[in-house]
C-alpha cells in the first residue's frame, strides 16, 4: 500500500501512530527519507486531529495530500474528517478498519467507517492485498477529478499484516493514469479566495446540495474509472459492485472487503452441491449505489448481508441500505453481524447461517457465533448482583 | 534594525500620538499611514463597534502583508474575526484565506506551509485565532506546529473569553472576571481564581525563534513585531490583547484607553522573547493601581458593589501585575 501510495506522488503525507494502519505510513517516512519518494514532506504530527488539520491546509494549498487512520483515530479526526468534504479537498486517506471502543479493541471490523459514512467522503473497501494497493492509485485519480476527498478502507491486519505477492505498477504507468495534481480552486497570493467563509440558511442547502450531488456523479465516474484502470493495469480493481456468480441465483451474500473471498468459497461449494447460490460485493459503499445493488439482486429471492458493524439500537448499516435498494422488491434481506472485534468469520459459521436463512430460521439480525453461554452467564451474574 | 532607528521608532511612541508619525523617516511610518497599504482586511465587516479584534487584526495583516511584498496566505480559526469577515457570499479578505476549524488553525497553517515548502514558493502563512481558539481547544494543534518549528507566525487575538458565543469563560478570562458561565453571583463571583495560563510563555517554553506579545494600545509596535516576526523563519507566535467592549463592557470608544491600562497596570505584559529567552519588554512610563484598570470594565462591577470596594479581591488582582511586573523587569529603566 505504501509502495501505491507513494507511486501516486503526495505532496504532503501527516502521520500519527495507531493501530494498525502505523505501519503503512512508516515506510513512507522511509521512503521521503531515503530521497526514494522526492517533493514529499513527511509531517509527524501531535494526533489524528492535526493530521488530517495539516492535509486540509497542504491540500487547499494545492499540494496532493495524504493520510491514514484507524477505530479512535478517526474518531479523534471527525470533526475534520466533515471539514474536509464541505471543502471540497481531494484528500486520500487510509482506513485501518478497526473496532470502536469501550471495550478497546485493536482488531478488525468496520464499525469505523460506518461513523462516518454520511460525512462526503467517498468510501472504497479492499478485498484483497492487490486491490488494498490499486485502489489508492484509483483513489488519487477519482479524488481529484471530483474534489472530493476519498477513504480507502482496508480490513485490520487481515490486509493491513498480510504478507502476499502483490504486483506493483511502474512508475510511469501510474503517472500516466494520475496526472498531476490541478486543484479547482488554491489559495494563491496573485488570486486572492477566500476559503470557508461561513454560511447561513440562505445558501446552506444549495451547498449541500451541490455536495450530494457530486457523490452521485461520483457513481457514474468510478464505473468509468475501473474500466481505464483495467485497460492500463491488466487487472479489476474498484467499480461500484462485483457480482460473484450471481446468474440464477436465488440467494445472494452481500458483504464488504475482505470477508468476500470466504464468502466466494462457500458460493462455490454450495454451486458445487447445486446451490443457486451468489455473491455481491460491495465496493463503493460511499455514494451507495443504489441501482447498482438493486439490478444484482432483483431476481434473488433471498439475501443475506453479513456485515462487519452493528448500529446498536438498529442492526446492520449495509442491510438497512441493501433494503432500500431493493424498494419494493418482495425479497427477503437477513443480517448477520460478523467478525466484531476481529473475531474470524469461518466458511463453516456462514454455511450454517445462510442454511438457517435458507429454511427460515435466522433470527435479525443475526450475531455469528453469538457464544450463548457467555451471554447467560453474565445475565446471571448481573441478575444476582442487583439481588444482593 | 540599527541603533538610530531603534531610537527614532521609540521617539514616535513616547512623542504626542499626531505628530510622531510624520517625523519618521517614511520607511519607518505606520503601514496604516500609507496609502499603499495593502487593507488586507477591508471595511464593511461586520464587527462591533469598538472591536479590538478588528483593529489588531487590521494592523496585524498590513504590517505581514508588507513585510511579504503581498506573499501571504492567512488561515483563521473559527471565532469572531472568522465570522465577522466571511458571511456568505461578503468577504473582507483581499489575500488567500482559509478557514476549517475552531482547534485546528496551527495544523492547517502547518499543512500550507509544507505546500509552500515542497512546491519552492516564497509564500508566507500567518495563522490566526482568539484566545479560546489558541488557549483552549486550539493549544494542542498549536504546541504541535511550535514544536515542529513549522514555518507559521501564529496570532492570537485575545479578548480574553468566547466573545463570538456570547461571551463565556476561557482559560484566558482573567480572575473574578463575569462572563455568561462565570456570572457574578453567589460567594465565589466571577472567573475562578487560579494562576491562569499565560500561553506566551508556552510558546516560549519550546523554545521557538519568537514570541512576543502586543496590545492595540500600541498599534506601532504591533507592526513593528509583525514586521520582525516575518524576518524570521520557523514557528513563531505573537500574543495581541484585544479589548471587547461587548464582552468587558467599557465603552466602545473606551477601547484603546482600557488596553493601554493593562500595560500601565502592569496586567499585561508586553515582551518579546528570542529562542525562550525574554529579550526585550516595554516599560511602564506611569504606573497605576489594577482598580483603574477595572473601573472602566462592567465585568468588574462586582469588585465596586454599592460604590464600595471588595479589597481582598482587587488586592488579589494587584498582586497578579506586581507579579508580572517584577518578573518581566516592567520598571527597569530602558537598556
Amino acid at each position: 500500500m505504501a509502495l501505491a501510495v507513494g507511486l501516486c506522488r503526495p505532496e504532503v503525507i501527516c502521520a500519527y501512530p495507531i493501530t494498525p494502519q502505523t505501519h503503512i505510513v512508516e515506510a513512507l517516512s522511509e521512503m521521503v527519507r531515503s530521497g526514494e519518494l522526492a517533493r514529499c514532506a513527511f509531517i509527524n504530527v501531535e494526533s489524528e486531529f492535526a493530521a488530517l488539520s495539516v492535509a486540509i491546509g497542504a491540500s487547499a494549498a494545492g499540494a496532493r495530500a495524504y493520510t491514514a487512520t484507524s477505530s479512535q483515530g478517526l474518531l479523534f479526526m471527525a470533526e475534520a474528517v466533515y471539514n474536509a468534504a464541505g471543502l471540497g479537498l481531494p484528500i486520500v486517506m487510509t482506513l485501518g478498519n478497526r473496532a470502536i471502543g469501550a471495550p478497546i479493541n485493536i482488531w478488525n471490523d468496520h464499525s469505523d467507517a460506518m461513523s462516518m459514512r454520511d460525512a462526503g467522503w467517498i468510501q472504497l473497501f479492499a478485498k484483497d492485498n492487490q486491490e488494498a494497493a490499486d485502489l489508492h492509485i484509483l483513489a488519487f485519480r477519482l479524488a481529484e477529478a471530483l474534489s472530493c476527498p476519498v477513504m480507502v478502507c482496508v480490513d485490520g491486519f487481515i490486509l493491513t499484516h498480510a504478507f502476499e505477492e502483490v504486483d506493483v505498477p511502474a512508475q510511469p504507468e501510474v503517472d500516466a493514469f494520475v496526472p498531476p495534481f490541478e486543484p479547482a480552486q488554491v489559495l494563491d497570493p496573485k488570486r486572492p479566495i477566500t476559503i470557508g467563509a461561513m454560511v447561513g440558511p440562505d445558501a446552506f442547502t444549495e451547498v449541500r446540495w451541490f455536495a450530494h450531488d457530486k457523490q452521485i456523479r461520483a457513481l457514474t465516474m468510478i464505473p468509468v474509472l475501473a474500466g481505464e484502470f483495467r485497460a492500463r493495469f491488466g487487472r479489476d480493481a474498484g467499480g461500484l459492485v462485483r457480482p460473484y456468480r450471481c446468474d440464477g441465483a436465488r440467494t445472494v451474500i452481500v458483504a464488504m472487503g475482505s470477508v468476500n473471498g470466504t464468502i466466494e468459497e462457500v458460493v462455490d461449494e454450495g454451486r458445487a452441491a447445486g446451490e443457486a447460490i451468489g455473491a455481491l460485493d460491495v465496493c463503493t459503499f460511499r455514494p451507495f449505489p443504489l441501482e447498482a445493488v438493486h439490478e444484482t439482486l432483483r431476481g434473488a429471492s433471498r439475501v443475506i448481508v453479513v456485515e462487519k458493524n452493528l448500529a446498536l439500537g438498529r442492526g446492520g448499516v449495509l442491510a438497512s441500505d441493501v433494503r432500500s435498494a431493493l424498494g419494493h422488491e418482495p425479497t427477503r434481506v437477513h443480517t448477520v453481524i460478523a467478525g466484531l472485534g476481529g473475531r474470524p468469520i469461518t466458511r463453516v459459521s456462514l454455511r450454517r447461517a445462510f442454511d438457517a436463512a435458507i429454511a427460515d430460521r435466522l433470527d435479525e439480525p443475526h450475531f455469528l457465533d453469538l457464544d450463548a453461554r457467555m451471554i447467560e452467564r453474565e445475565r446471571e451474574r448481573f441478575t444476582k448482583g442487583a439481588d444482593s | 534594525m540599527s541603533d538610530e532607528k531603534e531610537q527614532r521608532i521609540k521617539f514616535y511612541q513616547t512623542g504626542t500620538l499626531t505628530v510622531g508619525n510624520r517625523l519618521l523617516d517614511p520607511r519607518l511610518r505606520t503601514v496604516q499611514a500609507s496609502v499603499d497599504r495593502s487593507n488586507a482586511i477591508t471595511s464593511g465587516h461586520r464587527a462591533c463597534q469598538g472591536c479590538g479584534e478588528a483593529l489588531g487584526a487590521r494592523y496585524v495583516l498590513d504590517a505581514a502583508m508588507r513585510a511579504t511584498g503581498g506573499n501571504l496566505i492567512a488561515v483563521n480559526a473559527t471565532g469572531c474575526l472568522e465570522v465577522f469577515t466571511t458571511p456568505y457570499p461578503e468577504s473582507a479578505w483581499q489575500l488567500p484565506w482559509l478557514h476549517s476549524l475552531f482547534g485546528n488553525a496551527a495544523a492547517v497553517a502547518s499543512g500550507v506551509a509544507a505546500a509552500m515548502r515542497v512546491k519552492g514558493k516564497a509564500i508566507r502563512v500567518l495563522a490566526q485565532g482568539g484566545d479560546g481558539g489558541t488557549c483552549d481547544i486550539g493549544l494542542g494543534c498549536l504546541s504541535g506546529m511550535f514544536e515542529r518549528n513549522d514555518d507559521v507566525l501564529y496570532v492570537c487575538y485575545d479578548n480574553e473569553a468566547y466573545m463570538n458565543t456570547g461571551v463565556q469563560r476561557s482559560s484566558a478570562t482573567p480572575a473574578f472576571a463575569t462572563t455568561a458561565t462565570t456570572p457574578a453571583v453567589g460567594s465565589d463571583p466571577g472567573s475562578e481564581w487560579g494562576q491562569g495560563k499565560s500561553v506566551p510563555l508556552i510558546a516560549m517554553a519550546h523554545g521557538i525563534p519568537y514570541v512576543a506579545t502586543a496590545t492595540v494600545a500600541d498599534l506601532h509596535d504591533l507592526e513593528t513585531k509583525v514586521e520582525r516576526a516575518m524576518s524570521l523563519h520557523g514557528a513563531r507566535y505573537l500574543h495581541v490583547h484585544v479589548p471587547c467592549p461587548l464582552g468587558w463592557g467599557s465603552a466602545s470608544d473606551d477601547t484603546i484607553k482600557v488596553a493601554r491600562l493593562a500595560i500601565e497596570t502592569g496586567l499585561f505584559p508586553v515582551f518579546e522573547a528570542q529562542a525562550g529567552e525574554v529579550t526585550s519588554r516595554r516599560h511602564i512610563r506611569r504606573r497605576v493601581p489594577v482598580e483603574d484598570y477595572l473601573r472602566l470594565q462592567r465585568r468588574f462591577a462586582h469588585l465596586f458593589p454599592h460604590g464600595g470596594r471588595d479589597d481582598k479581591r482587587i488586592d488579589l488582582i494587584q498582586a497578579i501585575a506586581d507579579r508580572n511586573v517584577e518578573r518581566f523587569g516592567l520598571l527597569e529603566e530602558a537598556t
